[in-house]
């Protein structure tokens, strides 16, 4: 085995990190602000990958796709936050769990009635079709660098967001006391509705980039989903900087343990029972990390208090 | 309940001008349970599209067929069925899409004496020891495409294939099925998680093992995720599969990505038979899209029942009605077709490469994989 | 006062209503009006189990499919290596199939009990999300097992092709396995009640609401919580096993994230902590699928537009709706 096998493996741990971290950012400061577990947050990913692949079909250009794609989910999720959500900060979780689980049933159907049965195609814009040489040999796609670059590039981002503006100041009040902002004067429901539009165009754009590396079809958001849940509370939830670490964790475990795990056991076991019975561990790892990470610290890696 | 009856003018005008002898005296019912909701919808509607075509086609009356969704979720497909076989007193179900739905559903419904005919799934289990009598299959044994995969790139002289597929039965069919007629080494084999979406890892894998060519069987989502992957990967290597991930259906959402690679099919739009010219041509009216594999099998389906129905007039004498399914006396677009002794089809199975006509991609046939093949689980088949 | 005799007026009909229903399908001939309701009262079965967790305890578990599948897969294994005549274990101890209902459902009850216990130990830790999530990883565990166990058909399931036999009782028939599963469900409704009422029930409810006093009276939380958990999660097993000898089929479909997610739905459809909550949930979730799913292709949209409005509208549930909110104010 190689060092660039190694070097690329990890690359592609980290770009799976940052892709899950762009869908868990607005999963965890929803529930951080709000204190709203959200079930549909991968119908609003979704929403970005369709909108994406139906905008770049139309005009041929992919930038436009994507931008399309995070402001059709920024509206969807701004829509769907004055229609829904808002009724439901005060319920409890439960509440919650089953409201957002009847809205994955309607937004798939939805999207099924309005794009058509098939999937639909996204490719990766001419510019960053190529590939980029790895030191000690091989290419790694440009594409997928591009996807790590701009996850990083939204962590600064939401980190100078919530740390140096205003709306940033209103957001961790609200997460430290939910009342204490209204008292304030601040007008909590035009905040709400921006700190969930906000998570939704983050999902958007997680959904527009990853349209072009896989299928752009109904029910591409439960897996992500799921997998952006055990991100966040690895992470502790409603913190940023938490979901980034548990999104890089999470990335990086489960694509070398997809690697190593099979040829583990192929040292013990003939290839074909080695690979399926790796395969099938790998599958498990990232919620055996998660299992780890909870017996040893309940709250996550960076509980957030309040 | 949605009925696709026919209009009921027409087909009394089409009784009488037939003159309608006793065979047509009876009515048949069929339930067709199939995925019309979620990812893996377009297969369903595609099946189903087919199926209506060759009935309306056929200018018969009297056929009545009953649609449900299943959501692809095997107890709602047990659900359906019970519902179509208990209450509605169905004669044949057919349209399951699934190898675990058939699986859910077949083998109860067989012991409650309907027929059911496979215009998809076609687990190993019910073409070997669980065969029977009512059950017939008539697009494939799961492991045909693949043999025949197999057969292929051994002919073709590639000596160091590298292969994956999704870690659950059919995948592991799959690989088996492909070195049952590919006898040589691997250069490499893996198993991916089922409904995985991002193979950078193991598109890695497959440059460090540095194969001649690489065989894959990843259906739906996850072929497509494959194919865009591979082909931003550089990696030239040829890739070959069975068809479901370069299926009409499919290829546009594919792109570019597909050209070239050759896949295996039963079917290909370009047969040169007359039942298929025919069959293309209505497709693209009815329809305006080209046809899939799939809507080829649920055309198969539906002139195999109609054609035992016109010689039987229905299932009161089960046993007529399995030998007039058995003789498969219908023109089907694959051209020949018959049923081996495990009522599954003996046929040519097609090397197709991805081209594009115009702006459109789509398949042509390059070659033949494997002759008049049956399938490896006949053995245990006692019936 | 009117208020609080509503709800045990609306459960009797409801109680009622389940068994007349498939006396009379089976009046009118139609047995598959007999098998929905068998489904209706497994399933309803699984969400009372769930109604001890969630309910009178407050932990909301995203995992009881787990214990669901795992029943399921008690009744499947069992089923295949007595049709087999094969041993499930040859060493320390051989251990054949069976086909004995009590069998299974003591083996249910066993390895439900055991798997929660560990499954509890664990999660029981954190409370709020993070127990929603840890439930929901556990679960997930499972389903990836399931799906690559070969032995016992990975993806593809299991087919159970006899179903296993009661003393007494032809199980085979569709109204006799109704009333099994039926008296199960209003035995595991009685247990439940006559729990909430003990002494215990009231140290889950003070466990749920103040952990700390409970302490003060020298009962450790803990142990309570977990005692619930693993009893909610052998009920929801029992209904695993009955589940798959009703449709003669066991997957992991069964262990499914979704199933998780249909069993909540069944208690909070119902009313959250009413004791017959579940059934109405149940009832209710069936019946929509079964009929709208009949009536049009996109009958998951009208499902998840009936099922916002309820939590919309309905607070409460199906039984608040109907008999008033007097528990919960």
């Amino acid at each position: 085995m190689s060092l660039a096998f190694l070097i690329e493996q990890l690359l592609n741990g980290v770009q799976l990190g940052v892709m899950l971290f762009l869908m868990a950012a607005g999963l965890t400061l929803v529930f951080g602000v709000m204190g709203l577990i959200n079930l549909a947050h991968g119908s609003l990913y979704m929403v970005g990958a369709f909108f994406c692949a139906w905008i770049a079909g139309q005009t041929g250009s992919f930038w436009l796709g994507l931008g399309g794609g995070f402001l059709a989910a920024a509206a969807t999720g701004a829509l769907v936050e004055i229609v829904v959500i808002r009724r439901l900060y005060d319920r409890d979780h439960l509440d919650q769990v089953l409201a957002t689980f009847a809205l994955i049933l309607i937004f798939s159907e939805l999207a099924r009635w309005v794009f058509g049965d098939r999937p639909l195609y996204l490719d990766v814009p001419a510019v960053l079709s190529g590939a980029v040489p790895l030191p000690g040999g091989g290419g790694y796609p440009a594409y997928r660098l591009a996807i790590i670059a701009v996850g990083l590039t939204t962590a600064v981002g939401l980190y100078l967001l919530i740390a140096k503006t205003r709306l940033g100041m209103q957001i961790r009040a609200g997460e430290s006391d939910r009342e204490m902002i209204g008292a304030l004067g601040v007008d909590i429901r035009r905040l709400y509705t921006a700190v969930f539009a906000l998570g939704a165009a983050l999902a958007g754009l997680a959904g527009g980039m990853v349209g072009a590396l896989q299928s752009v079809q109904v029910g591409m958001g439960e897996p992500v989903l799921i997998l952006a849940f055990v991100v966040i509370i690895i992470g502790g939830i409603g913190s940023v900087k938490g979901a980034l670490v548990g999104a890089v964790l999470v990335g990086v475990t489960d694509t070398l343990g997809r690697v190593f795990l099979p040829q583990l056991f192929g040292l013990l076991l003939p290839p074909s029972e080695a690979t399926s019975v790796g395969s099938s561990l790998a599958a498990m790892a990232i919620y055996l990390l998660m299992a780890a990470v909870l017996t040893w610290r309940p709250k996550g890696l960076f509980p957030v208090d309040g | 309940m949605r009925k696709f009856s026919k209009g009921l003018a027409l087909g009394l005008a089409a009784s009488v001008a037939l003159g309608c002898g006793p065979a047509a005296a009876e009515g048949l019912k069929i339930g067709m349970i199939t995925t019309l909701s979620g990812g893996g919808s377009g297969l369903g509607i595609d099946v189903r599209d087919g199926f209506m075509l060759a009935l309306k086609l056929s200018g018969e009356s009297g056929i009545e067929v009953l649609v449900e969704d299943d959501a692809q979720k095997p107890d709602i497909a047990k659900q359906i069925a019970d519902k179509f076989i208990q209450r509605d007193k169905v004669d044949i179900l057919t349209g399951i899409i699934w190898s675990n739905l058939a699986m859910a559903v077949v083998p109860a419904a067989l012991r409650d004496g309907v027929f059911y005919i496979s215009p998809n799934a076609g687990p190993s289990a019910l073409a070997g020891k669980g065969c029977h009598p009512h059950y017939f299959n008539v697009a494939w044994q799961n492991d045909n495409l693949h043999e025949a995969m197999g057969g292929y790139v051994q002919d073709n002289g590639y000596k160091k294939p590298f292969i994956l597929a999704p870690n659950y039965p059919a995948g592991k069919d799959a690989l088996t099925g492909f070195k049952r007629f590919y006898t040589g080494d691997v250069a490499g084999e893996i198993y991916t998680q089922l409904g995985q979406t991002d193979y950078a890892a193991e598109i890695a894998q497959v440059r460090e093992a540095d194969p001649d060519s690489i065989f894959f069987f990843l259906p739906g989502g996850m072929g497509i995720a494959f194919v865009k992957q591979y082909a931003q990967s550089g990696l030239e290597v040829p890739l070959f599969g069975p068809a479901f991930s370069f299926d009409q259906g499919i290829l546009g959402a594919v792109g570019d990505a597909a050209l070239g690679v050759k896949n295996t099919s039963q079917w290909s739009k370009d047969l040169d038979n007359a039942a298929n010219k025919a069959f293309v041509e209505a497709f693209q009216q009815e329809y305006a899209r080209l046809p899939s594999l799939y809507a080829s099998q649920g055309y198969d389906t539906a002139n195999l029942i109609l054609a035992a129905w016109r010689q039987t007039g229905g299932t009161a004498d089960k046993d007529a009605f399995q030998g007039a399914l058995e003789a498969a006396d219908f023109a089907s677009v694959r051209g020949s077709f018959k049923f081996d002794a495990s009522h599954h089809p003996i046929q040519d199975i097609y090397v197709r490469e991805v081209v594009k006509e115009g702006d459109v991609l789509t398949n042509k046939i390059v070659g033949v994989g494997l002759k008049q093949h049956s399938h490896a689980y006949i053995a245990d088949c006692k019936m | 006062m009117a208020e609080r005799m509503r709800e045990p007026l609306v459960n009797a009909v409801l109680v009622l209503a389940l068994l007349i229903a498939p006396l009379t399908a089976v009046a009118l001939d139609e047995p598959f009006y007999v098998g929905l309701a068998s489904r209706v009262a497994i399933l309803a079965l699984a969400g009372v189990g769930l109604n001890l967790a969630l309910g009178s305890g407050g932990m909301v578990s995203f995992g009881h499919a787990a214990f669901f599948g795992l029943g399921g897969y008690v009744a499947g294994i069992a089923a295949l290596h007595a049709f087999e005549g094969s041993a499930f274990l040859a060493w320390p101890l051989e251990i054949g199939g069976s086909e004995s209902m009590i069998v299974v459902w003591v083996v249910t009850l066993a390895v439900s009990a055991v798997v929660a216990l560990a499954i509890g130990a664990v999660s029981l830790r954190t409370a709020g999300v993070y127990f929603i999530m840890i439930t929901l990883a556990f679960a997930q565990m499972i389903y990836y097992f399931a799906i690559s166990l070969p032995t016992y058909g990975g993806e593809d399931g299991l087919s159970i092709y006899l179903r296993s036999s009661l003393p007494f009782v032809d199980t085979g028939d569709p109204l006799s396995f109704f009333l099994v599963c039926y008296a199960l469900l209003l035995s595991a409704l009685f247990l439940t009640h006559r729990l909430v009422n003990s002494r215990f029930g009231a140290a889950l409810q003070c466990a749920r609401m103040n952990p700390e006093r409970l302490a003060t009276l020298g009962i450790a939380p803990f142990p309570v919580k977990l005692t619930a958990f693993t009893l909610s999660a052998m009920i929801t097993g029992l209904a695993g096993a009955l589940f798959a000898e009703l449709n003669g089929f066991v997957s992991p479909a069964m262990l499914s994230w979704q199933r998780s997610g249909e069993i909540i739905v069944f208690v909070i459809l119902g009313g959250v902590g009413r004791l017959f909550g579940p059934v109405a949930g149940a009832a209710l979730f069936i019946l929509l699928e079964s009929f709208i799913g009949g009536w049009t292709d996109r009958w998951q949209l009208v499902l998840g537009l009936v099922l916002l409005s309820v939590v919309l509208f309905a607070r409460g549930g199906v039984i608040g709706l109907l008999a008033g909110r007097a528990r919960h104010d």
